[in-house]
């Protein structure tokens, strides 16, 4: 059985830094001695200043795999100290210190990947209504639909476990439900039409619906505006199907989606949540 | 290792106070993590029970806990995301009140939540005035997504081990980890001593 990897710090080299979005940078590192991640993972970055003081952020892992290059896709966080530096001033040939992989719940991992076992709490005191975290359903569950919800840059880990099962040619059903401001602020934009052209029903395929909040592109029917309980109800995979659902972005987001995934009849065991404050 | 990041000057040194353990930094906000969706519990329904090793249940009903003495408590806390919140303000009930009802040689404890969490804290670091069960933060019952009605506080540890929604505590002979624990992050959680992750 395959464990993921320890975390560790690393020496990483900024490989190449490119704008994503009008507010986030692609960044490629090379990691030294990095032991690869599972999708949906995410790492600690570490900046030293001259004088030896220090700053660390965790941010996700867009990439996935036994690969030493790690891919990340900041977004600039106005005032914040470590984001605008990371967006604006890192260039090819930096080098940071990264600490990953971290995470073991936000995961995704194609089956015949084997993940840790699930978490084996002993017994609780009873409760009727209580959930054991161990009941959850297995990560390596193949048969259940996999939706994924995003809203700006909680994208990230999601894109890495769409890509993770566009590269595995896995038949599992995948679905994006993706919200971002405008067109320009989608990140992996030319990556996820080209995921999109494999589309549902097809191995490593997945069906992507876009929501813009604040602008939408020509000739888009939907006029701009944040996402709707109802559309939840209409483009997430039912809950009879009993789909796993992983769903990212700001606190406020990730709560309002994951309420009206209760509503909708899904299992909250089901429901795994990456939220980000404003930090 | 460590060695300096090209024109990284950093600008947290004003907000640096020796209350900040390494590795974090100041928030004003108070960033919501967990693992799933918020549960929805009614004081109504809410029991708080602890489980020793000869099975027998002390529990208290809502209305039974409030009428356990009350303290107010100021303190900092620590996420293991990096976050430090300093003198936040909270009330509740101190674990020393409860124990004082329960009989246990075991020296370890899984804290058990509404929804399923559950994180392992040793007892030394539940008693002598170093853990809580809050229900009001900053003067306001406890929201359901800061872990309302009531949350276990062991603020000297980073705050996973704060166990949102909390409805128990179950006594053990060994220190087996929780669900954070088994998914990558440190047994203990000191922040002074950065036990982030294993």
């Amino acid at each position: 059985m395959r464990r993921l990897p320890r975390s560790a710090w690393h020496a990483a080299t900024v490989a190449s830094v490119r704008p994503e979005t009008s507010q986030s940078a692609r960044i490629e590192l090379d990691v030294d001695g990095w032991p690869g991640n599972a999708a949906g993972q995410h790492l600690d970055v570490r900046l030293t200043a001259p004088d030896g003081y220090t700053a660390t952020r965790s941010y996700s892992i867009a990439s996935s795999g036994p690969s030493s290059r790690v891919v990340l896709a900041v977004d600039r966080v106005p005032g914040g100290e470590v984001s605008p530096f990371l967006v604006d001033e890192l260039r090819a040939g930096d080098q940071v210190e990264v600490n990953g992989p971290l995470g073991r719940f936000f995961i995704w991992e194609a089956p015949g990947a084997d993940v840790s076992d699930a978490p084996n709490a002993p017994d609780a005191p009873d409760v009727s209504d209580a959930a054991n975290a161990s009941d959850a359903p297995d990560a390596r569950d193949a048969s259940r639909p996999v939706q994924l919800v995003g809203g700006g840059s909680g994208i990230v880990p999601l894109y890495a476990m769409a890509h993770a099962h566009a590269e595995a040619g896995d038949d599992t059903e995948f679905r994006l439900l993706y919200s971002v401001r405008t067109p320009e602020d989608t990140f992996f934009r030319a990556e996820l039409a080209q995921l999109a052209v494999n589309g549902p029903g097809r191995a490593g395929g997945i069906r992507i619906d876009l929501i813009y909040t604040r602008a939408a592109p020509t000739g888009h029917e939907r006029p701009p505006m944040r996402l709707t309980r109802d559309e939840v109800a209409r483009l997430v995979v039912p809950a009879e199907r009993a789909p796993r659902v992983f769903v990212c972005g700001s606190t406020g987001f990730a709560e309002l989606v994951a309420s009206w995934l209760l509503d909708l009849g899904h299992d909250a065991r089901s429901i795994r949540i990456e939220r980000f404050g404003g930090t | 290792m460590s060695f300096i990041t090209r024109g990284f000057s950093g600008r947290g040194r004003a907000g640096r106070d020796e209350r900040l353990p390494p590795g974090q930094t100041l928030v004003e906000d108070f960033p919501v993590l967990s693992a799933g969706p918020t549960p929805d519990i009614d004081t109504a329904d809410w029991q708080f029970t602890i489980r020793t090793e000869s099975g027998v249940d002390t529990s208290w009903t809502w209305d039974e806990f409030m009428a356990l003495p009350i303290e107010d408590v100021s303190t900092d806390i620590h996420c293991v995301t990096h976050w430090s919140k300093l003198g936040t303000s909270w009330r509740g009930v101190s674990v020393d009140t409860l124990f004082e009802q329960v009989e246990t040689e075991y020296e370890f404890a899984m804290a058990h939540s509404y929804g399923g969490y559950t994180t392992n804290v040793p007892l030394e670091d539940l008693l002598d005035g170093k853990a809580w069960i809050a229900f009001e933060f900053d003067g306001e019952p406890l929201e359901p997504e800061h872990g309302g009605p009531a949350r276990l506080i062991v603020p000297h540890l980073y705050f996973w081990k704060s166990a949102k929604w909390v409805r128990g505590l179950v006594m053990m002979p060994d220190d087996d980890p929780g669900f954070w624990e088994q998914n990558g992050y440190h047994l203990h959680g000191d922040p002074w001593k950065e036990e982030r992750y294993w």
